[in-house]
């Protein structure tokens, strides 16, 4: 075979449908109950064992799901902007499922942000809500989310779909930034950051090791729902095909 | 018990704000189930036409 490309062998393997539908169906239990199992221990560090908050008493606690959730939302659409890049340049089929995938997930990533954000903030700052800019911004990025999902189905032909949703995807990368850097750039009444990746973080150990755990058990379910997600998005494409009419019949009675 | 569900008087907004983290991701991962049952459904449908066509194009 003629080809001249810059990619190993496992990668175009990979990136056939047939094979990544079972790649995922295989990776995709170890993910979702490892990441289970790290937010039962991260969620009863959180709950159980951190001190309350020497100033904001029990409702500091909201923080092991917030801020997980807040990173994972950018964290999501980094990885849509991505694979919508493939897609646009390459037009790989798989990467353009990919990043169709990422879309919900990081928009039920955004949502939970933005409402556990307000159960905080209604008892620290006396209002559910305010038009700040980190706020602001972050729902902004709720609505580029949906503003993907919702061109994505617009247009009839799927393939065409998700590429034109792709390029608002990536079009949409210039709000990362002003999220990340809304409490640093404006005056906020949002806290800045309380964990830094370089340089000591401003919580105690006791209530960072949960956080960290959250972190690790979101990302985790994160990559376990993408895959789930884009098994799914996969037979839909190819549905005629031949793999995907085996499976069809494999299911015959599901 | 009764001092840990308490959460220190704020328990009306730590309660709901798992409850949202819990049912948005229940959610998330069931949802891509019932749209896999939709799909071979309908794929099982589309299936089924082609056969009865192939039948009767060599009856």
């Amino acid at each position: 075979m003629m080809s001249r490309s810059y990619l190993p062998h496992w990668m175009h393997l990979l990136g056939s449908p047939p094979v990544f539908y079972r790649f995922a169906g295989t990776l995709r239990p170890w993910l979702f109950w490892s990441a289970l199992l790290l937010a039962a221990i991260g969620l009863y560090g959180g709950l159980v064992l951190a001190p309350a908050d020497y100033q904001q008493g029990d409702a500091y606690r909201i923080i092991f799901i917030h801020v997980p959730c807040a990173w994972m939302s950018l964290f999501a659409y980094g990885c849509m902007a991505v694979a919508a890049l493939v897609a646009m340049v390459w037009r790989v089929k798989l990467a353009e499922v990919i990043a169709m995938e990422c879309a919900p997930v990081g928009a039920a990533f955004t949502l939970v942000t933005l409402i556990t954000g307000s159960l905080w903030g209604k008892p620290m700052w006396g209002a559910w809500w305010t038009w700040d800019a980190r706020l602001t911004s972050e729902l902004v990025l709720l609505f580029l989310y949906l503003g993907v999902i919702g061109l994505d189905h617009a247009i009839e032909d799927r393939r065409r779909g998700a590429r034109a949703a792709s390029l608002l995807a990536l079009v949409g990368v210039v709000n990362l930034p002003i999220v990340h850097y809304s409490v640093v750039w404006w005056n906020t009444l949002h806290q800045g950051s309380t964990v830094q990746l370089l340089g000591p973080s401003k919580i105690a150990p006791g209530m960072l090791w949960p956080l960290l755990t959250m972190a690790l058990a979101t990302h985790l379910y994160f990559f376990a729902s993408v895959l789930n997600r884009t098994r799914v998005g996969l037979l839909a494409v190819e549905g005629g095909k031949e793999w995907a009419r085996s499976i069809v019949a494999e299911n015959a009675h599901a | 018990m009764h001092d840990w569900l308490a959460m220190g008087g704020y328990a009306q907004y730590v309660w709901p704000a798992y409850a949202v983290f819990f049912l948005v991701f229940a959610w998330d991962w069931l949802a891509p189930r019932f749209r896999r049952g939709r799909l071979l459904k309908e794929l099982r449908g589309r299936l089924a036409r082609e056969r009865v066509r192939r039948e009767k194009a060599a009856a």
